[in-house]
């Protein structure tokens, strides 16, 4: 139990999607206008993550690894079909935003007509694909240890676009040079957060 | 064919070169910057993303440019997945082959060229309307304008991080012994950020178009 919980706080600061390793830029920048929209986007990564980064993790220890289908039968024992996995994780992730989706739309419209015009988005975020691809190369030891990891790199994102979203509402009203105005200061600011972000660095869990 | 124009007219060239200034893929279009960031810190590896990420462009942009009229619209962005990620599993499979420790260092980003922005966003606003060759170009000059970004920041990372460029030392002994010390938050993610807003801000004042309204 301990170990999950240092997972979880490990990849919201120390190892945060956004500042440490720059993934979901793309929507990051597009989305952070404005703290409603962004705080949409947040919650709907958290939950695309939860849910992909599980299932991949099935995927990957009980179908591509080598070794991995000898659950089948003892012959499949040399099967490695790991330089599978960017195709498996890809549509794994394009599946399951569909379905989230539909699930979501069916249970609770209210959150759907919040979520609905960012869950499409989703599926072409580098942090999705990042947090399957992260989860292979760190090797989990079990499922539930890359849940956390996929939990907290979620809220660590969330905390990322929220915070910069509401920075940008704010320096609309301030004097930015005009050259810098939008996408340059964001990215300074950016530049800061990570700074600020860095002191977590080093902190042993 | 009646209406055919030579492989290398005014217009063609075009498509080559307006991604490295005026629409720059990573300046202007805000695409990709995902990969661009986190592998900036030494020049090889940034190089070497950099061709890659020209190959997956180059090949998925005529392979759709050719599927174009057969794709249904409704699968097309599964279709441009599968094609890519194909494409990047070639890619990886030969950089470890034969650059299995430049492989190492890009660990996770060579899989995520296949949600690298650019490449979806040029398909989808390219090479499904346009015939082969301008795809081809299309892909060549958006591809060359986000390497140049990379290769840029990657230098002035390398070069004021560790004094180094593709590891060789570039700053004189002398100059370290009369006092001088790498700056070492270049070496830190935080710095990519920095240096690329400064590249924004230089070129929007140069050129005014740029700049963003209120």
């Amino acid at each position: 139990m301990e170990n999950l919980i240092n997972i979880f706080v490990k990849s919201i600061f120390i190892d945060n999607m956004i500042f440490a390793y720059f993934l979901g830029m793309c929507s990051y920048l597009a989305v952070s206008k404005t703290v409603k929209t962004s705080t949409g986007l947040g919650i709907a990564v958290i939950f695309v993550l939860g849910f992909t980064v599980p299932i991949n993790y099935l995927i990957e220890n009980y179908i591509l690894s080598e070794g991995a289908l000898s659950w089948l039968s003892p012959k499949l024992a040399e099967v490695d079909l790991s330089f599978l996995s960017f195709i498996m994780f890809i549509a794994v992730i394009a599946s399951m935003v569909q379905l989230v989706e539909m699930v979501i739309e069916k249970f609770t419209p209210s959150l759907y007509s919040s979520l609905g015009i960012f869950l499409p988005l989703i599926a072409v975020n580098c942090a999705i694909l990042g947090g399957a691809l992260f989860m292979q190369e760190r090797e989990y030891a079990n499922i539930a240890e890359a849940t956390s990891f996929a939990l907290g790199s979620g809220v660590g994102w969330f905390l990322a676009i929220v915070g910069i979203a509401a920075i940008r509402e704010k320096i609309r009203y301030s004097n930015v040079p005009p050259a810098l105005r939008g996408l340059g200061i964001t990215f300074i600011i950016t530049g800061l957060m990570g700074i600020a972000f860095m002191s977590f660095m080093g902190i042993k869990l | 064919m009646t209406d055919k124009e030579p492989l290398f007219s005014a217009k063609n060239m075009k498509l080559l070169r307006e991604p490295l200034g005026a629409s720059n893929p990573i300046t202007v279009q805000v695409l990709g910057i995902c990969s661009a960031l986190a592998i900036t810190v030494k020049l090889e590896p940034s190089i070497v993303l950099a061709i890659s990420v020209l190959v997956v462009m180059a090949v998925s942009n005529v392979v759709i440019s050719l599927m174009r009229k057969i794709i249904p619209p409704r699968i097309r962005i599964i279709v441009q997945l599968v094609v890519i990620a194909t494409m990047v599993i070639l890619v990886d499979e030969v950089l470890q082959a034969y650059a299995y420790d430049v492989s190492k260092q890009l660990s996770v980003f060579v899989g995520l060229i296949i949600t690298n922005c650019i490449i979806m966003g040029r398909l989808e606003a390219f090479a499904l309307a346009n015939k082969p060759w301008p795809a081809f170009l299309d892909g060549v000059g958006n591809a060359f304008g986000y390497g140049m970004i990379l290769i840029l920041v990657a230098f002035f990372r390398e070069l004021l991080g560790s004094g180094t460029l593709l590891d060789i030392q570039i700053i004189p002994k002398a100059i370290y012994e009369m006092g001088y010390v790498n700056n070492g938050l270049m070496v830190l993610p935080p710095m990519a950020l920095i240096v690329v807003g400064i590249f924004i801000w230089i070129q929007r004042s140069r050129n005014k178009d740029l700049i963003e309204q209120k």
